[in-house]
């Protein structure tokens, strides 16, 4: 599978749930390359901006989309990578703003 | 995100070297990819760590590291000399790299 056939995928299942994947493509098909490489790297599509365990187990919170992307895209209208954003954030009705981390720093265990 | 732009020179490129900065990153990150594309615009020279791309004790040993500068331990952090900027924040950049 490549990226735009990920894009495609995923787009028709988030999408009715009123998660649009970013439109500046420069941060969205980078994104999704990475989602592809952590599934061949760790054998499951963890979030590509935070340090995975390794471990499906110890990351389940962080495999995508992640735990963490219903809060932030409620107050920040994007999860923490951009790659997920509400409509008003492609709209550009509402300031983009970088999401900080809401993960505990304890999850990281290796 | 908008598009990157390097600043008008406001530092001295040439009073920074490779050790004042340190970036923390993981090669998948796009906001890391991010940030140093924008540190490569401002001709700062910088040492990059993907932590991602570590095992074992060297692991453990830059997270910790990075744990000092940022208690999140999220991508990027960025530390140049003394200032921390976690994410990718180019006035905060800007800021740390005008100080001298």
């Amino acid at each position: 599978m490549d990226a735009r056939q990920l894009y495609e995928m995923l787009r028709k299942v988030q999408e009715p749930k009123g998660y649009y994947f970013n439109e500046d493509m420069d941060m969205t098909m980078p994104l999704l390359e990475s989602l592809l490489t952590n599934k061949e790297r760790l054998g499951y599509m963890a979030c590509p901006c935070r340090l995975a365990n390794g471990e499906f187990e110890a990351d389940k919170d962080i495999v995508c989309p992640c735990t963490y992307r219903e809060d932030d895209v409620k107050e920040y209208g994007a999860c923490f990578c951009a790659l997920y954003v509400s409509k008003e954030y492609n709209d550009g009705t509402i300031e983009k703003q970088v999401v900080p981390e809401r993960r505990p720093p304890e999850k990281i265990l290796f | 995100m908008p598009e990157t732009e390097a600043p008008a020179k406001p530092f001295d490129m040439e009073a920074f070297h490779m050790n004042d900065i340190k970036v923390y990153a993981l090669s998948t990150c796009i906001h890391c990819r991010n940030a140093k594309k924008y540190l490569d615009e401002c001709g700062v020279k910088y040492e990059c760590v993907h932590v991602d791309e570590l095992t074992g004790d060297e692991r453990k040993k830059i997270v910790q590291e990075v744990k000092e500068h940022n208690p999140a331990v999220s991508f990027p952090t960025i530390v140049i000399r003394d200032k921390v900027v976690v994410g990718f924040h180019k006035d905060q950049i800007d800021e740390a790299l005008k100080e001298d």
